[in-house]
């Protein structure tokens, strides 16, 4: 089963539960736990571990200046504008260009060829028995989130329990990194802002035919907008953390809450029961 | 020589426009004959890169000089490769007022 952790914005504490689930998991089963929050990757933070890391690239054209006659055809095709040729040289903006090689196939004079352009890197580890780590980090700057995204998760193959942990928010590399999944878990805070976010979040799965339960995050025990939210739109509340100087103590120092009080490991256990349930029902 | 401006309408009595790449005109005044010359510019609603392409249309017209607003980073590099002097207009004045301070030389250069 493929899960996907999501929340309308950051700092809600999705990355934690999905560390948390998937550590508890792995001591039963085999988890792979995969990182697509690409601009900001954390959960190596909570599973320190040597890894082993590789390049992402895309490939993007070059221009063999010799064979081109500067006829233009290249930029005309190029609907990204990556391209322009002035009467004396091509000019290339590889953060314009989408890989699509279109420009290769209309040049007629074969004066255009595919070079590997590094967007980021894929870094892999197994931090304890059971679990696999995967991190896809998007280079600064670079604006490819989503081909990192996609590759991180091919990574993973077809292992049974695969745990994803999404950029916040709603934008296109959440689309990417949730699309295909069995189930979604939306992490929430019981605040004001906290519903507005996770309205947008649930639309967005809803939209993509995912079947999603939320996790209510350091609650205050004044939920009764955000269930009422759930209930009105069919959304299972999975777990409601409350809000505690404990839990934010372990948190703040870089451990888990599985960890640290195994007591918890249980609740982990019964989301995972749940999304199960709901990757089984019909859609 | 042509000077493109940036305009809202399609004559030289139309607002600059201050973007570049969504301009909804570009009006090409030739600063020797005095004549004009308007495009509808295509990319006005285009997705993305459309700062390249527009420098790519009005390169293909022969522009010398571009005044406009506000010009994004890859548009510059291309203008600036192509060696086509960019002048700031930012009075809210029609394209004749721009053109007429071109002529004055007392636009602002892009550095
Ligand atoms: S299409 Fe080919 S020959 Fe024409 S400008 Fe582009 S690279 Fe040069
Ligand atoms: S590969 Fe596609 S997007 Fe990239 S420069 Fe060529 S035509 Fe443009």
């Amino acid at each position: 089963m493929k899960l996907a952790v999501a929340s309308g914005k950051g700092g809600t504490g999705k990355s934690m539960v999905a560390a948390n689930l998937a550590f508890t998991l792995a001591w039963t089963g085999e988890v792979t736990l995969i990182d697509c929050d690409v601009e900001e990757p954390n959960l190596h933070l909570f599973f320190p571990a040597p890894a082993t890391t590789r390049d992402i690239t895309i490939p993007v054209p070059s221009i063999v200046e010799f064979a081109c006659k500067h006829c233009g055809k290249c930029a005309e095709f190029c609907q990204y504008g990556a391209l322009t040729v002035l009467p004396d040289r091509v000019l290339f903006f590889p953060e314009l260009c989408h890989s699509c090689g279109g420009c290769m196939l209309v040049c007629p004079k074969n004066a255009i060829t595919e070079v590997s352009r590094r967007i980021g890197t894929l870094s892999t580890s197994v931090p304890m028995k059971g679990l696999q780590l995967i991190t896809g980090t998007l280079d600064t700057g670079s604006p490819h989130a989503v081909p990192v995204i996609r590759e991180a998760k091919t990574m993973a193959g077809h292992n049974t329990t695969v745990i994803i942990d999404t950029a916040p928010g709603t934008s296109c590399p959440v689309v990417e990194a949730v699309d295909g999944c069995d189930a979604c878990i939306l992490v929430t805070e019981s605040t004001p802002f906290g519903l507005h976010d996770l309205q947008l979040a649930a639309d967005v799965v809803s939209r993509l035919g995912i079947p999603a339960g939320v996790v209510i995050n350091r609650s205050d025990g004044k939920d009764d907008q955000t269930i009422q939210f759930c209930t009105d739109h069919d959304l299972d509340i999975m777990m409601t953390i409350p809000f505690s100087r404990e839990i934010a103590a372990i948190q703040n120092r870089g451990d888990l809450l599985t960890r640290a009080r195994p007591e918890w490991q249980k609740d982990f256990c019964s989301i995972f029961f749940k999304c199960k349930a709901l990757a089984g029902r019909e859609r | 020589m042509k000077v493109c401006i940036t305009a809202q309408g399609a004559t030289p009595e139309s607002k600059v426009e201050e973007r570049f790449g969504r301009a909804p005109y570009f009006i090409l005044m030739d600063s020797d004959t005095g004549s004009f010359e308007a495009i509808a510019n295509p990319y006005a609603d285009g997705a993305g890169g459309v700062g390249p392409k527009a420098a790519q249309l009005i390169l293909d017209r022969n522009a010398g000089a571009l005044i406009s607003g506000l010009l994004g980073g890859n548009a510059k590099a291309v203008l600036d490769a192509a060696g086509v002097a960019q002048y700031t207009y930012r009075s809210g004045g029609t394209v004749k007022d721009a053109f007429a301070e071109f002529r004055n030389n007392t636009l602002q250069k892009v550095g």
